[in-house]
């Protein structure tokens, strides 16, 4: 395993998924421990690749390349570097424990369980590829069974949830496509000298750009076109409805992997895609980023402090913490970009964390409605302290992981945005204000008697959160073991930006 | 002790509160008396930890001294972050009070929250408010200062809302949470600005950098109020003071630790540890806010009847004094104040906790005569009483002093005298309040004579801290004169330019270097290499350098001055409180009729709620409903709308277009072809006979048609 | 006296063919039919031995007859095995209405 490793992380799921397709029905314990071990195998494959991959080197590593189809000369390039092993980490980290929290399953298990495996094939691929046609191909593969997973195990209007996050996603994936096809035909093959490849790392050369490439308002086209794309995935204002719905609608597990891992999607690829692709537009079109990071988090934070569901409001603080990511890739300075990355990754594992507490009540009480509790604090207080630790890493506390990369966007942010980053620092006030208003709705204050003999949150649901709050708490006293990984390759991104404007 | 065993002693005063509270949050539960006695013993280690440092302090007797270790926490190349800790005289100071305060209400919680139950709860929040604090304290840089600056908020929150079923406490913790971020967030624009401008969040590299290459005027002004912004926050400053009073929800030792000694103190500290970052602009602010909270605070305290409320008002005017005073170039005088005020006000908490807990209510109406039943925490009170309102011969008479002198230099150096006469007010109304307070609590006879007979002197672990803090109270201002006082041994202004020449080469490339500054010069003010030498003058002289003689002069004029209109005022207070409650020589009643509306206004805490409530909250809950508002109709209804008219769109395509025309023709084809079927089928008739006919026919067609070709 | 030549035993013969496909294509009866079907080929039979005493001089043409002759039986030993096989099944030897297969 250890030749091809990105290989294996990425394809053994859908090993896993055959066989689970394969098990007869009724055999729900089998299905559940294959589905685990298929996801543990990336887990573990993750850790080593952690420990083996090299911090100094910039550029590519573990690379596997193939010819696929040489008619259009595709090929099956995977490869990562310091910006897609934290979300590798990620992906694999959080799909484990997201089986394990999928374990009261009980509606189809054999098809949830196939189907998550199979999203998180497509998850990995994502974050592994290096050709663009393989990317694409990922990015939609990943897109079917999580229409699945919200359509079918949904809550009461999962149909409108599903249709309206396939079809906002697919409507992006239209417009990179169309953009793909353009890079694609006017790129040169330096090995060929001829045009016509989908190889990132061609792409990524500005020598390599020939024909309509090097004109200033195909550039820019190209640049919307994909940003669009990915904007709708991260989601930027004013392309976000689609996560509260999907949010709401969607299983535990799956909220938990829409925006512990989905939403990084967009950010990543803009990161992965436009940015060194495009650099001179992505430079041009810095303030206007910017503005929009500013609005996602007031906009979002806003949005969250008006809601009385539990899980839409943290789906509003999705947005609102995302755009701490956008304000920061927008500044392209150091802090800025590493301290995106990083809000990128601290972002998944918080957000994991909220979306399971809320989970855990939900299976209880059945209902999510923030006006509904009351004193929880006192029915079930090892929960209360759980759900508040994750809270209070959500208003970026110091201490935890989502301070260090907060703060870190905003000192990147400052230089170059000073307004916007004043602004945007309005959100902290606001983040404060929903998280400690639905605390205090939640657990504190007087005793509702209706929920006398609710359970406290059991071990199995507990062995899903304490890693994951292990690691938000590790990496917000001491960050640099994650920001070891993504700093080198970063740092050489910020010079290509840099050198293109 | 050298240098290394400074640091190591300093870092095991930070660390011994925090493994107080890993021990009793985890494991607290499981041991013998739920681990209260963890948390005394760890905190006792911490309290002799912090006096060994001060006892080096003491002997070395330099104030210049320096201690300063750490390591780089964060490194991604141009952009690096320390994480160290600084210990100096000032430092010292505040580690032996802070830890001190909080062994005592450590001990005194042990006898105050027993049997509570969430007891080990308690401890281990207490122990880690106390590392929290001494973060604060020993941080020697701003990002680490911000970073247990929301700690301490944490600490706070979760003690605050420790009786968390009650709404009244469950509201008062997220307010006073909120009204600090809203503080914070001011914070950390000043941090940021001078993070850009400099390149570093060390202390000392700061101000040798200021020396260096100043910040010019407006920004300046603005790092520096966002700094103070911190301060307002946390310190309870006005307009953000509304917290404090509401944070008295909390159990009454936290009040003590907390809320009255130690963290609101916080911001003071700030303020003094980071003076060099403020212009004068900004100290005229401080200044100014700072006056207006030492009036605003006092004048609330004359008219609250809730004991614990109305000494968190004559805290947060207390507060208003030690602001003023760094605000006036008084900031030794205002550290000062900070010490002798962490006793004496710790001290009335405990001793208000003690009257609690013996006659289970805070309202002061209720209680009366109790020096016979508790003549330790009368003993006691009085002495912090008499320390608060500015007798002379204890603590806070020189304190107090001291600032007004300050102030008093402030105006006569031609500035404003606004501060000064606010102050004076403020000290005679404190000392009126205060002996109002002692005189309800403990003198006369009972008002409720119910509550009077269960009422009982406390145990041994709450009255040994009240008498700890009581001597305290008395000799922690020594017994000379504030101007050669023990405490200029350790606070005095800093040296900057010899800060400058140690620390100043070390990171001045980063300002070169540093490519947000170098690549958008536009979006900083450009580091100005040449110095506005005016701004820098005006600054080096209200930090107290290049003492002239004329200088000289006026802060001796100013300190006899102040010294005796505050002895006089005090008196004053004193009397005049003794004519109303003790002698009954004129009727309270009848001033509060006379004056009603005054009365009201200061019941009403000058509106302050009201106003937020009827603005920022409204706003904020407004704004937040329309946009969540305008995401469901208008967003969603453009998303839902472009659905509906593709569906529309569909409709048209799908039922009219296609199913008439492309149908159409499809279906035609289809018709034609099952048409002539039709027709054809009818040729094959399975009869034999007519099979025949078909060929006989076809035959002659055909002979006719060879024929024919 | 006229000279019996090829055109008077062709002449009989179309007749023999003629009659014999109006029998096939207008009797409804089974047997009929056969019988028409005789006729036909005795028809053809005729212009067999007739072409090989008037055109080629040999006996190929009555070798053929001869042939056509066996044949004859046979079919009709077969066909109507196969009409006594309908009438049993349907009761009746009208080829009309025996048209199962039709529907």
């Amino acid at each position: 395993m250890a030749d091809h490793i990105l290989s294996w992380m990425t394809f053994f799921p859908v090993i896993g998924a055959v066989v689970i397709a394969f098990i007869p029905k009724g055999n729900k314990e089998i299905v559940k421990t294959v589905a685990a071990a298929a996801a543990a195998v990336p887990l573990i494959l993750a850790v080593r690749l952690f420990i083996d991959f090299d911090r100094n080197l910039d550029g590519f590593q573990f690379i596997e390349h193939f010819e696929w189809i040489k008619t259009f000369n595709i090929e099956y390039h995977m490869g990562v570097d310091g910006l897609s092993v934290p979300m590798v980490l990620l992906t694999a980290f959080l799909s484990f424990l997201c089986i394990i929290a999928s374990w009261k399953i009980e509606k189809a298990t054999k098809g949830y369980f196939a189907l998550f495996l199979l999203l998180e094939a497509g998850m990995m691929g994502v974050f592994c590829a290096l050709d663009f046609f393989l990317f694409y191909v990922f990015w939609e593969v990943m897109l079917l069974p999580m229409y699945f997973l919200i359509g079918i195990w949904g809550g009461p209007r999962k149909e409108y949830a599903a249709i309206k996050f396939f079809l906002y996603t697919l409507a992006g994936s239209v417009l990179m496509l169309l953009a793909m096809i353009a890079l694609y035909l006017f790129t040169t093959d330096p090995a060929t000298g001829q045009t016509g490849t989908f190889n990132m790392l061609h792409m990524f050369d500005q020598a390599n750009h020939t024909g309509i490439l090097t004109l200033d308002n195909v550039r820019f086209a190209l640049w919307m076109g994909l940003f669009i794309g990915f904007a709708i995935k991260v989601p930027i204002f004013p392309f976000h409805t689609w996560l509260p719905d999907a949010h709401v609608e969607a299983p535990t597990a799956v909220s938990v992997i829409l925006a512990g891992v989905l939403l990084k999607m967009g950010t990543y690829g803009i990161l992965r895609i436009s940015y060194p692709m495009l650099p001179d537009q992505a430079k041009a079109f810095m303030i206007p980023m910017a503005i929009l990071g500013a609005i996602n988090i007031l906009y979002g934070a806003f949005c969250a402090l008006a809601q009385t569901d539990m899980k839409k409001l943290v789906a509003y603080s999705s947005v609102s913490h995302m755009g701490y990511v956008l304000l920061g890739m927008s500044a392209m300075t150091e802090a800025g970009i590493n301290g995106a990355v990083f809000q990128m990754f601290n972002h998944g594992t918080i957000t994991a964390m909220m979306f399971l507490c809320v989970g855990v009540i939900y299976d209880r009480a059945h209902h999510r409605e923030i006006n509904g509790f009351g004193g929880l604090g006192l029915q079930m207080p090892l929960y209360t302290t759980v759900t508040s630790f994750a809270l209070f890493a959500a208003i970026g506390l110091p201490g935890l992981s989502g301070f260090v990369s907060e703060a870190m966007v905003f000192m990147g942010a400052f230089p170059v945005h000073q307004t916007i980053t004043i602004i945007s620092a309005i959100g902290i006030i606001i983040g404060a204000a929903y998280v400690l208003w639905m605390l205090q709705r939640v657990f504190l204050g007087t005793r509702n008697e209706k929920y006398d003999d609710i359970q406290d949150i059991n071990s199995r649901e507990m062995f899903t959160l304490v890693p994951i709050g292990l690691v938000v708490l590790f990496l917000g006293i001491y960050p640099m073991p994650v920001l070891n990984l993504m700093k080198v390759s970063l740092n050489s991104l910020i010079a290509v930006i840099n050198v293109a404007g | 002790m050298s240098e290394h065993a400074i640091l190591w002693t300093a870092l095991s005063v930070l660390l011994l509160p925090m493994l107080s509270y890993v021990i009793i949050f985890f494991f607290g539960k499981m041991l013998p008396r739920k681990g209260d006695w963890v948390g005394v013993t760890l905190l006792g280690a911490t309290l002799v930890q912090a006096v060994r440092i001060f006892v080096h302090f003491w002997q070395m007797g330099d104030s210049q001294l320096r201690y300063e270790g750490g390591f780089r926490w964060l490194d991604l190349g141009q952009f690096t972050a320390d994480a160290g800790i600084l210990v100096d005289g000032m430092t010292s100071v505040m580690l032996v009070v802070v830890a001190l305060v909080s062994f005592l209400v450590h001990l005194f919680s042990v006898g105050y929250m027993h049997g509570d139950r969430r007891y080990e709860r308690f401890f281990a929040f207490l122990g880690f408010f106390t590392f929290s604090m001494m973060g604060i304290v020993l941080a020697n840089g701003l990002l680490f200062l911000y970073v247990f600056w929301e700690l301490v908020g944490l600490a706070s929150y979760l003690l605050i809302g420790f009786f968390f079923h009650k709404p009244s406490a469950a509201d008062a913790n997220k307010k006073a949470f909120l009204t600090n971020r809203v503080g914070d967030f001011g914070f950390f624009i000043g941090i940021m600005i001078f993070f850009t401008a400099y390149g570093t969040f060390n202390y000392m590299e700061l101000f040798a950098q200021m020396q260096l290459a100043p910040l010019t005027g407006a920004l300046l002004t603005w790092a520096g109020v966002g700094l103070f912004m911190g301060c307002i926050g946390k310190s309870a400053q006005a307009p953000l003071h509304i917290w404090l009073p509401d944070a008295m929800e909390g159990p009454t030792p936290v009040s003590a630790l907390i809320h009255a000694a130690t963290m609101v103190a916080a911001g003071v500290y700030m303020v003094a540890r980071l003076l060099p970052l403020f212009d004068p602009n900004a100290l005229l602010v401080i200044a100014y806010i700072g006056a207006i909270t030492a009036i605003l605070g006092a004048t609330i305290a004359l008219v609250k009847t809730d004991i614990k409320k109305s000494l968190a008002f004559s805290t947060i005017s207390q507060l208003g004094y030690m602001v003023m005073a760094m605000g006036v170039g008084a900031s030794a005088a205002g550290m000062f104040h900070l010490t002798t005020h962490a006793f004496f006000k710790a001290l009335l908490f405990l001793g208000a906790g003690s009257v609690i807990h013996a006659v289970h209510t805070q309202e002061m109406p209720l209680m009366g005569g109790l020096r016979k039943k508790m003549p330790i925490t009368f003993v006691t009170f009085f002495i912090a009483t008499l320390a608060i309102s500015g007798v002379p011969f204890f603590s806070g008479f020189y304190s107090k002093d001291a600032i007004l002198a300050g102030a008093l230099a402030f105006g006569m150096q031609g500035k404003t005298m606004i501060p000064f006469i606010l102050a004076i007010a403020a000290a005679g109304i404190t000392a009126f309040y205060m002996f109002r307070m002692l005189f309800m609590t403990f003198m006369g006879k009972p008002r409720d004579e119910e509550r009077y007979s269960h009422a009982h002197e406390s145990p041994w672990t709450m009255s040994v801290p009240l008498l700890i803090l009581a001597v305290l109270a008395i000799v922690s201002a020594g017994w000379k004169g504030p101007a050669d006082s023990w405490f200029s041994k350790f606070v005095t202004s800093y040296d900057l330019p010899a800060i400058a020449a140690e620390y100043g080469h070390q990171e001045h490339h980063i300002v070169e270097s540093d490519h947000h500054v170098a690549v958008d010069d536009h979006a900083v003010a450009h580091v100005d290499e040449h110095a506005d030498s005016h701004a820098e003058a005006a600054h080096g002289d209200s930090h107290g350098h290049g003492h002239g003689d004329a200088h000289d002069d006026i802060h001796h004029k100013a300190h006899n001055m102040a010294m005796a209109m505050s002895i006089a005022i005090a008196g004053l207070g004193i009397f005049l409180s003794w004519l109303a409650y003790m002698k009954k020589a004129f009727s309270t009643e009848a001033i509060r009729t006379k004056l009603n509306p005054l009365y009201k206004v200061l019941q009403n805490k000058y509106y302050f709620d009201e106003f937020y409530a009827a603005t920022v909250y409204k706003f904020v809950l407004g704004f937040a409903w329309l946009n969540a508002a305008f995401d469901r109709i208008v967003i969603d209804g453009i998303v839902d709308g472009s659905a509906t008219v593709t569906k529309i769109g569909g409709w048209i395509t799908g039922s009219i277009f296609d199913r008439y025309v492309v149908d159409g023709m499809v279906n035609g084809v289809g018709n034609l072809i099952q048409g002539a079927a039709q027709g054809m089928r009818r040729v094959q008739t399975g009869q034999v006979q007519t099979y025949l006919l078909y060929v006989c026919t076809s035959i002659v067609i055909l002979v006719f048609v060879f024929r024919a070709l | 006296m006229m000279e019996v030549g090829l055109t008077h035993y062709l002449t009989v013969g179309a007749i023999l063919f003629t009659l014999g496909i109006f029998a096939v294509m207008t009797r409804r009866n089974t047997v009929a039919l056969l019988m028409g079907v005789e006729l036909i080929l005795n028809g053809a039979n005729v212009n067999f031995v007739a072409f090989s005493r008037f055109v080629e001089t040999s006996i190929d043409g009555h070798i053929m007859a001869a042939f056509v002759i066996v044949l004859a039986a046979a079919e009709a030993a077969v066909a109507l095995a196969i009409v006594l096989a309908m009438f049993r099944n349907f009761g009746t030897v009208h080829v009309d209405s025996v048209d199962s297969l039709k529907q």
